[in-house]
């Protein structure tokens, strides 16, 4: 099969997902016609219609509303945010409706929340956001963040399937830069479960989304230094994968985390509890965090840049870190 | 107009009524004895907008109520011991005691989506219950009720605005109890009548006595079933009144004291007694004997309630994820086959009838009326707007003449912001900040940046 890119491998998810079963509805703006903002629901109106690929006005909150509502009655809809900063408009209803709805009354809502996210484009303060953790905080939600073709399909074809809302968070960096050979058939990735990218002994670096990419060219530095680093990537932040967190600690002893989300706040103040609460005798050094600066998202490139993890800061954190 | 309603149904609608009253006065008492955990909204004086409009639906249709259309829950079906055990918190209440007062729902026998608190969500969320069940062939209506208050919120118009873009078959009652807490209508709105907005949604509406509850259910009827013929949403403005405070803790001292006399005396089941009495559809034994019945029901299931334990502690860990426990199942009542390719393919394209340019003939500009306004008598004026005529419900029972009660008027006229450290008083500041110099600068945006 030949390399697709992160945009085709979600495309492939809703195409698939809507012609395994008719409970499956697109629902966003400039999803059909046009084919969405990146392109992500090209082709989709042609195949399955108006009925099944709703064209709304600009409203974010509605959309979140009805597509609870129809989850209500069974379907399983997915909702484009055309950026993802514009889930705030909607706050409300992803976090006291629809992530509420099964604990207080038996109501599951079956539903996906996906659209592009995160920086190094330029998109500016309103354009590149990561707001995670906004949602990591809600009980209720399941929050993924992939960062390859093949498991932004598996992962949102998962996401599809749950009986439970999903959002579903598209690193716009990562939509067309990188290719990979995406598994046939009906390739599923399991939700709550982080990948081991690459082995190392030395210093475990976690991370998820663009930045797993980051973290990937950091270890092959830190190697040609002679430190093995061991490079996670947590693909979904809500579960978290608590147990191949903790076995890696185990292992390199050595914990630094990277995240493109802002400092504070960001999940790698929740890892270094979770890691102080399951494995703090095995830490060999203060857990480390490599994040972007705790400002909103400045536009102009050389903002943008300081603004940003990139591989020499994390490079040089390692480094650090492996001192002890 | 005619009144299709039956024997049967007439006195249903008392039950109903009546049911709700008891119901509610009972917990009063309940509350009294510190029995009920959290607060307690009254709907007393409201119970006819809840039974009546519920009372047009049919059993697949689908409801959200708000916090208090208790009424329209027990129309639904929902037994009263629900409604006690659910505001004692206890463990054999709908939520198991995760929350309280009417904040409960059933997706699979009753069809009601639960309350929440932050008012407007409801009516995108039930926009997409309309949709679903025009998708799945199921020929239902999805009826939910805002406030006054709650018609202020953003949630509101993209919900309205949504539901009349699909043309969805969704019913929304406002409903109009005059008071948002505290805060009376004319000072949340400026305009005389909620209905006026359905104008800019370009859906229908209606405006109803909602203390005469054989008018409510006429006109909920009429627009429930025009919904489910294909013709798009529809709101009616029910116009009654909260009689209590906000919640049992408010003594509405800030409601004027003959405003309170005025709606007493218009009270929706006095009034209906009053209607099934002249019109004979019962006599005295009748009353009494449903009653009698709804004492007896109520003392059934207010002991239940009582005997009810609390929920174990450990329950408040369990239930924040669906895994396994709902099978998730949609009901179609239309071939599957319709809205799957190649049936439903097609080629894309917009089509576009106009070309959207202003064409009035030689002008170049027409002026819009604003409707009736309910703003200070100051501030209102001037443009020579007319009083619209809505279409206005009433069975012709309720007592015509004029309210006696004194307009609620705002204290004084708006005073214009003025910058920190310099006083409304100050002249200079005063003429510096005409209130329509304001609005003049005000521009309107088209659409949100996204570039």
């Amino acid at each position: 099969m030949a390399p697709i890119t992160m945009i085709e491998g979600i495309r492939q998810a809703m195409f698939e997902e809507m012609d395994r079963d008719p409970a499956v509805v697109a629902i966003g703006e400039d999803i059909g016609v046009y084919g969405g903002a990146f392109k992500a629901t090209e082709g989709l109106l042609a195949k399955f219609g108006r009925e099944r690929v709703i064209e709304t006005p600009i409203s974010e909150t509605a959309i979140i509303g009805a597509a609870c509502g129809m989850g209500f009655l069974g379907l399983r809809p997915v909702a484009e945010m055309q950026f993802i900063d514009f889930i705030a408009c909607c706050f409300n209803q992803v976090t006291n409706f629809v992530a509420k709805s099964h604990y207080l009354w038996g109501a599951p809502v079956p539903m996906v929340i996906r659209g592009p996210s995160g920086g190094g484009v330029h998109g500016g303060p309103f354009h590149s956001a990561n707001p995670e953790m906004y949602f990591v905080h809600t009980p209720g939600l399941k929050v993924i963040y992939p960062s390859t073709p093949s498991d932004a399909k598996g992962l949102l074809k998962s996401a599809i399937r749950d009986n439970n809302p999903v959002l579903f968070f598209e690193h716009k960096f990562l939509y067309r830069r990188i290719k990979e050979e995406v598994p046939e058939g009906d390739h599923l990735v399991p939700i709550g479960k982080a990948m081991v990218r690459r082995e190392g002994q030395d210093i475990t670096i976690l991370s998820y989304a663009a930045m797993a990419h980051t973290a990937m060219e950091a270890a092959e530095q830190l190697a040609k230094e002679g430190i093995e680093a061991e490079v996670i990537d947590l693909r979904t932040l809500l579960p978290l994968d608590r147990e191949t967190i903790l076995t890696s600690i185990k292992k390199t002893n050595k914990l630094l985390i990277v995240h493109e989300d802002t400092r504070t706040g960001g999940i790698a103040g929740e890892i270094a509890a979770i890691v102080c609460e399951g494995a703090f005798e095995d830490l060999d050094g203060p857990i480390t965090r490599v994040t972007a600066l705790d400002t909103p998202v400045p536009y102009a490139p050389t903002l943008e840049e300081r603004f940003l993890p990139n591989t020499e800061k994390v490079v040089a954190a390692a480094r650090e870190l492996s001192k002890y | 107009m005619s009144n299709p309603l039956t024997r049967e149904q007439h006195l249903g609608l008392y039950y109903f009524m009546q049911l709700n009253r008891q119901l509610e006065e009972r917990m009063v008492r309940l509350f009294r004895q510190n029995k009920i955990v959290g607060g307690l909204y009254s709907s007393l004086g409201q119970e006819a907008v809840s039974v009546g409009t519920c009372y047009a639906l049919e059993e697949k249709d689908w409801i959200a109520p708000m916090i208090r259309n208790i009424g329209a829950l027990l129309v639904k079906g929902v037994p009263p011991r629900d409604i006690f055990t659910q505001h004692m918190a206890k463990y054999t209440s709908p939520t198991l005691g995760k929350d309280g007062t009417s904040h409960f729902g059933d997706l699979k026998v009753r069809h009601i989506v639960s309350p929440i608190s932050m008012l407007g969500d409801l009516i995108p969320v039930m926009t997409g219950v309309a949709m679903a069940g025009r998708y799945l062939g199921q020929n239902i209506v999805a009826l939910t009720w805002i406030g006054d208050g709650g018609s202020s919120t953003g949630a509101f118009h993209e919900g309205l605005n949504l539901a009349a873009q699909q043309r969805a078959p969704f019913v929304l009652i406002v409903e109009n109890n005059q008071w948002a807490y505290s805060t009376p209508v004319s000072r949340q709105v400026p305009i005389k009548n909620l209905a006026d907005r359905a104008v800019a949604y370009g859906i229908r509406s209606w405006i109803v006595d909602g203390n005469d509850v054989v008018a409510v259910y006429n006109t909920a009827k009429e627009a429930v079933d025009e919904c489910r013929a294909g013709r798009g949403p529809a709101l009616i403005e029910v116009k009654t009144m909260r009689m209590r405070g906000h919640a049992q803790h408010d003594p509405a001292e800030y409601v004027p004291k003959q405003m309170f006399e005025y709606w007493k005396a218009r009270d929706p089941i006095d009034l209906y007694e009053k209607y099934l009495t002249e019109n004979k559809i019962w006599e005295a034994k009748t009353k009494s004997e449903i009653d009698a019945r709804i004492a007896r029901e109520l003392d059934v299931e207010q002991k239940f309630a009582e005997e009810s334990p609390m929920p174990p502690p450990e329950l408040a860990e369990e239930g924040v994820y669906c895994e396994g426990c709902h099978a998730i199942e949609a009901s179609w009542q239309r071939p599957k086959a319709e809205v799957t390719p190649p049936a439903c393919s097609l080629e894309p394209g917009w089509e576009v009838k106009d070309y959207g340019a202003f064409l009035a003939g030689e002008a170049t500009r027409k002026e819009i009326a604003a409707p009736a306004v309910n703003a200070p008598a100051g501030n209102a004026g001037g443009n020579g707007a007319k009083i619209s005529k809505p279409i206005v419900k009433s069975g012709g029972k309720a007592p015509q003449q004029k309210p006696p009660l004194r307009p609620i008027e705002p204290e004084a006229p708006e005073v214009p912001r003025v910058p920190f450290g310099r006083g409304p008083k100050d002249k200079s500041v005063r003429e510096s900040q005409n209130p329509r110099d304001r609005h003049a600068n005000q521009n309107p945006r088209d659409k949100r940046g996204r570039r």
